[in-house]
């Protein structure tokens, strides 16, 4: 137990993650087990047991120490368990005249100990073991030892930190240890023969392992460049949890059917009408979602039934969960993870096809060539595809056609597009007619924002935008354009645009680039009409100003290392 | 005698009328009786100055050979006759050359002990007890959640650090009078043989602990240059340094402090602390108030620190005390920054590099 509170002591205070991970593999080096399993488990979130209250160790210490110089400690160091571990008369002082006054009279318990006595104990012997416990230790054990069994160990370090670090401990990934975790229990001691060579890798036998997912990076800007939107697919980004449904058999015949996080923690219990409908052999990768009469409700209703102990029969009347899937990852004992991701998502529509099960459906795809038309759906997914789901929707995924399910955040596979647009006030200064079926529509917009001119403040423009708005707003606009033309170029129309009388449009858009075509000196990605401001005279508009602004900021923001 | 007659507070500090002289005056006085050479008890400025011979060197190395008017040297153990009082010099365990000072008339005792600690110490000379009637101590780590561990596990903390990371700095932030000196005994007690680099602040005080006869290994000097070709080195720096522009250049430096405040969390972590090493050279509680009891003073004052739960201790133990809320005291830093006074700033020659 003392090594152990060493290593939290070190972790809590060093604040560099590849440190982190070298403090804790060099502890797994050098604890046996099944200390280290333990510490582990403690580690990475493993342990359960019923925690102690504060309550229970104030009257501990309340018995050892004068009220006054408690109440002075507590003031002074700010934290109980810190208070009483430093607080604690050590043996030293409490040993009979005439016997040497070094020296503990019990030894330390292990780790091991403190967990499995906890386990398997009740809580009315708790005041007695702690107390014999934190007479064994010294004051960094008795500190560790009150924020484990309180339940308050913040040192900083993730489940999939203390995984990485024993992955150090041989020459592994991360998600090698991930792939077999599920199926393992402290104190883990296949787990690290495994991982020093010593036997082989433990045994998948858990039927229905959770299995590392595969996330996305965050599209920048200049990532749209270098991406050939021929061989990308994308779909919509939900707003739920990310969940993976997984059912299996065991060779005894019984069932396992398991709901987890992201993150690999099993959250079946909080779903148990969906878990009841995993009647399949496979494991789904998808959204949990609240339906009601086949509609998506948003977050703040899914949020409802989330971090509840236990879900009342109302609860699943009121908050159906779903699944709305992305990825097939297992089927019918083959691991289709290898495959393109084109193929897996043909397998999981024919799967969904034949399952015919109300909790699960697919999550379609968005269709569009050009990036373009990516952003024009983005703006608006009710148009796109999404309908009355729309609400639902943050952003979109988008995702190499041959991209194989690797676990992890691969880098040029899968992307998501979620960041929120930035927006500008602009003034419309042209109009253009559109092509196919808004040919008889001005719905091409040139627009502007004030720079200071030479002979005063005047428009310079600074992008086009031609979606962005519904048919019954582009009636409005067309009309507008039509009743405040100034000037005719051919299919182009100038329209009014003083300070005083104009349109001011709000303009959406993606990012800024440096641009030597255009007169204004800026380039906008993806702009398009996010509100029509009717309201707004033309002089309140913005200025140049907050664009090169912005671009200051970008160009800064490349410069700094990830 | 009564003992408020022999020993009174004044506002430079506590002073002796008949002797005619102050115990470590924060202002200039006709004549000081210095237990130590730390900034915040030996000044420079007083017409005469009463102390240990390295207590008066550690003096001129800071200040310069002119610090005082006249300097008569009184070693531990030795008495003087000031106008009737006896006024003697004992161990206090603190840093080289510190020491209590007692004094006698009547048939009364008091003992001033300055700073002191009775853990081990390889640099100075061990703390005697010295009977008396009416004890005077320091309450800087007087909460009982201050309890120092034994030194040598804190020297095992850094030197195992020093083998996990060989590749980065292990900068150590300690006070340029004995706790460096201390720390780098401890270090070589614990069988660590390769240079240990000192900021330049603390190079003369090292040296002149070496000339005394404290063996300390191989010292070096950090050259600015040097700094990031030292990975896997230990460096002994002024605390202020660790979060300096300097400190940065060592490669992926770890910042370690050595100090008993690092006992409690929030502290280390407030200065930005990665290795607390808890090694103070001021007595943790138990020691506290075990000395307090081995003097069989039956009346105690307490100059400093945390003054109250000591006061408190003495009376629920029946033994009279009183708090003297003294200002300008706090060892080198070790004080708390938001009640440190400006007289207890470091020389500024101890900060620069
Ligand atoms: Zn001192």
């Amino acid at each position: 137990m003392n090594r152990f509170a060493e290593l939290l002591d070190r972790l809590g205070y060093e604040p560099g993650r590849n440190n982190k991970l070298r403090l804790m593999t060099e502890y797994f080096r050098t604890t046996p087990d099944p200390e280290r399993g333990f510490a582990l488990a403690a580690l990475a979130g493993g342990l359960s047991f019923a925690n102690a209250k504060p309550g229970l160790i104030r009257a501990l210490i309340a018995e050892r120490t004068d009220p006054v110089l408690f109440g002075m400690s507590y003031d002074y160091v700010g934290d109980l368990s810190e208070t009483v571990a430093l607080l604690w008369p050590s043996p030293r002082e409490v040993h009979e005249p005439g016997q040497p006054a070094i020296g503990h009279n019990r030894p330390p318990p292990s780790l091991a100990e403190v967990i499995e006595s906890l386990q398997a104990s009740h809580r009315s012997d708790l005041p007695g073991l702690l107390s014999r416990w934190l007479d064994g230790l010294d004051e960094t054990g008795r500190w560790a030892l009150l924020k484990l069994i309180t339940g308050s160990l913040r040192i900083g370090v993730s489940a999939r930190l203390a995984k990485s670090s024993v992955a150090a401990l041989g020459d592994l990934e991360p998600n090698d240890i991930e792939e077999v975790w599920h199926g393992l229990e402290p104190p883990y001691e296949s787990l690290f023969a495994w991982v020093e060579g010593r036997s082989p890798r433990p045994e998948a036998t858990d039927p229905a392992p959770f299995r590392p997912p595969m996330l996305a990076h965050p599209i920048d800007d200049k990532d749209f460049d270098g991406l050939d939107a021929r061989v990308m697919t994308a779909e919509w980004k939900w707003d739920g949890i990310r969940v993976q449904a997984v059912g299996g058999t065991r060779p005894d015949g019984r069932r396992v059917q398991r709901l987890f996080s992201r993150t690999g923690e099993d959250i079946s219990k909080s779903f148990p009408d969906l878990v009841e409908a995993i009647d399949f052999d496979g494991a789904i990768d998808g959204e949990l979602l609240v339906l009601r009469e086949g509609r998506v409700q948003t977050f703040n209703v899914l949020q409802q039934r989330l971090n509840r102990q236990s879900v009342s029969p109302k609860m699943l009347v009121e908050f159906p969960a779903h699944v709305r899937a992305y990825d097939l990852l297992h089927w019918g004992g083959e691991d289709l993870r290898p495959l393109p991701f084109c193929e897996r998502r043909e397998r999981l529509e024919t799967m969904l096809g034949s399952l015919e099960n109300p909790r699960f459906d697919i999550s379609r795809l968005i269709s569009f060539e050009t990036w373009e038309d990516l952003a024009a759906a983005r703006a608006n997914p009710a148009e796109a595809g999404a309908g009355v789901d729309a609400a639902a929707v943050e952003g979109c995924m988008i995702k190499r056609a041959d991209s194989p399910y690797v676990p992890g955040r691969p880098k040029g596979l899968w992307y998501k597009w979620k960041h929120d647009p930035h927006v500008v006030d602009a003034v419309l200064m042209y109009a253009q007619r559109g092509h196919g079926k808004r040919s008889s529509f001005y719905s091409d917009y040139t627009f502007g924002v004030w720079r200071e001119g030479a002979g005063g403040d005047e428009l310079v423009p600074v992008g086009k935008a031609y979606f962005g708005f519904t048919d019954a707003e582009l009636a409005e606009l067309d009309r507008f354009v039509r009743r405040n033309t100034v000037n005719r170029f051919g299919p182009v129309r100038e329209v009014t645009h003083e300070p005083d009388k104009g349109l001011v449009l709000e303009i959406a858009f993606e990012g800024l680039n440096r641009s030597t075509r255009h007169k204004s000196g800026v380039a906008m990605r993806f702009p398009r009409v996010s509100r029509i401001r009717w309201d707004k005279p033309p002089a309140e508009a913005d200025r140049i100003e907050i664009l090169e602004k912005l671009l200051q900021r970008e160009g800064e923001a490349e410069e700094t290392p990830a | 005698m009564r003992p408020s007659e022999l020993l009174t507070l004044t506002p430079s500090g506590l002073y002796c009328p008949q002797a005619d002289a102050h115990i470590d005056p924060v202002r200039p006085v006709r004549r000081a009786l210095i237990t130590h050479g730390h900034s915040d008890h030996a000044r420079a400025g007083h017409e005469a100055v009463l102390a240990t011979p390295e207590t008066l060197a550690i003096m001129a190395v800071r200040y310069g050979v002119d610090f005082a008017g006249y300097t008569q040297a009184v070693r531990l153990g030795e008495t003087v006759d000031l106008n009737g009082v006896k006024v003697s010099y004992h161990p206090a365990g603190h840093v080289l050359g510190s020491a209590q000072i007692a004094l006698e008339c009547e048939g009364l005792r008091i003992v001033a002990s300055g700073d002191y600690k009775r853990a081990r110490d390889p640099t100075c000379a061990p703390f005697e007890v010295v009977p008396c009637d009416v004890f005077i101590t320091e309450a800087t780590f007087g909460l009982p959640v201050f309890r120092h561990p034994d030194t040598r596990d804190e020297v095992a903390k850094l030197l195992a650090s020093v083998q996990l990371f060989p590749e980065r700095a292990h900068i150590v932030g300690a006070y340029a009078l004995g706790k460096a000196q201390r720390l780098m005994a401890l270090i070589r007690e614990a069988g660590y043989d390769q240079p240990i680099y000192v900021h330049g602040a603390m190079e003369r005080l090292t040296e002149f602990y070496q000339q005394s006869g404290v063996p300390l290994g191989e010292i070096r000097k950090v050259q600015a240059a040097e700094r990031p070709k030292l990975g896997g080195a230990i460096v002994i720096c002024p605390p202020s340094a660790t979060q300096d522009l300097w400190a940065r250049k060592f490669p992926d430096p770890v910042t370690a402090f050595a100090s008993g405040w690092m006992r409690v969390r929030a502290r280390a972590r407030q200065k930005g602390v990665e290795l607390p090493l808890v090694v103070s050279d001021h007595s943790d509680w138990d020691d506290l108030c075990r000395t307090i009891l081995d003097t069989g003073a039956g009346e105690v004052w307490v100059t400093h620190g945390q003054e109250d739960a000591l006061v408190h201790w003495c009376t629920s133990r029946g033994i009279r005390a009183k708090p003297l809320h003294m200002l300008g005291y706090g060892d080198e830093g070790e004080v708390e920054p938001d009640t440190a006074g400006p007289a207890d700033a470091p020389p500024v020659a101890e900060a620069a590099s």
